[in-house]
């Protein structure tokens, strides 16, 4: 009984802390999306630089292809595009851009000035698309399955880390 | 005669003029009415997952004024309370209802507090209990209140 009134207290203290410790390293920004494992939502929109070319999903049918999502208003976006370009170039898998809630001409001016990694963006002006996918914090990047079906989702910034270890070992691993 | 019955005409025509033109707008102007009290509810039971202490109903941000339209768009389309709910949890998730729905994974979320009330009562009685089964002389004597 004795042990007790030591041990219990300090049972509960490392209990607590343990807890808290777990949920302060967590991103509470980052909300599991329940898109994953499920078909990607079915669109048909024109893209960014052609108005008059509608693009669907069936389109990217067959193949792993990234969908990322930014904006020319979007700081963040301005962040991790250098990281973009640059991974577009490996052409490791094609990118598709979803210009969200943007002006065409501020859109294209953006792609002009910083460089395109996209082989096409879908131009989402009024961001019906975005609400589709979920979209709340631009960017946010998914990797869509040759059937069409989400199978991983980034909401923020890319980081080299993530494209390196989550997303070309996905894409990779359906190539073979 | 002839003049206040045509009056009285006059005054009909008038009246299923007004009441023709008035009635309709008015009700158009209640259901309109009906739809935000019931778009204004079904936002405040979601939350904004861009401040995310606010619901959709309360934030000024864009996502919730987005959302916000989305609901008003399918209530004016006559769908339900819980289509729209379902329409928002199929894209965000169960983050997005401030009420969780009851599922193994939100079991203990809904529990805690009951299991929290429970454990402190229990603790309460054993400690009563225990301290009931000692002897008086471990405890200070009652005094007497000091009478001014």
């Amino acid at each position: 009984m004795k042990a007790m009134r030591f041990w219990l207290p300090l049972a509960m203290f490392v209990m607590v802390a343990t807890f808290l410790a777990v949920g302060l390293q967590r991103d509470p920004r980052e909300v599991p999306s329940p898109l994953i494992g499920k078909p990607a939502p079915d669109f048909a929109l024109t893209t960014l630089h052609e108005p008059d070319r509608v693009m669907r999903l069936a389109d990217m049918r067959g193949r792993y292809w990234l969908l990322n999502v930014w904006a020319s208003w979007c700081v963040a976006c301005r962040q991790e595009h250098p990281l973009l370009v640059a991974f577009a170039q490996t052409k490791a898998v094609p990118i598709i851009g979803l210009n969200y809630k943007d002006a065409r001409a501020a859109g294209i001016r953006w792609l002009a000035a910083l460089g395109n990694p996209y082989d096409a963006s879908l131009f989402d002006e009024v961001g019906r698309l975005g609400l589709d996918f979920g979209v709340y914090g631009v960017p946010e990047t998914f990797v869509i399955d040759p059937q069409g079906v989400v199978v991983f989702k980034h909401i923020g910034a890319l980081t080299n880390d993530v494209l390196q270890t989550k997303i070309l070992p996905l894409v990779k691993g359906g190539k073979e | 005669m002839t003049s206040s019955r045509s009056w009285a005409w006059a005054l009909r025509l008038m009246a299923w003029c007004v009441l023709g033109c008035v009635v309709p707008a008015q009700v158009a102007a209640e259901t309109r009415v009906d739809v935000e009290a019931r778009v204004q509810r079904i936002a405040s039971e979601l939350r904004c997952l861009v401040c995310q202490n606010q619901t959709v109903a309360d934030s000024q941000s864009g996502l919730a004024s987005d959302l916000r339209q989305e609901v008003r768009t399918m209530v004016s389309r006559g769908d339900s309370d819980d289509a729209v709910l379902a329409f928002m949890t199929s894209r965000y998730g169960d983050f997005v209802l401030y009420r969780p729905p009851w599922k193994a994974s939100t079991v203990l979320l809904w529990i805690a507090p009951a299991l929290l009330l429970l454990g402190g009562l229990l603790t309460l009685s054993l400690v009563l209990r225990r301290r009931a089964q000692l002897p008086d002389e471990l405890f200070d004597p009652d005094l007497e209140e000091p009478s001014a």
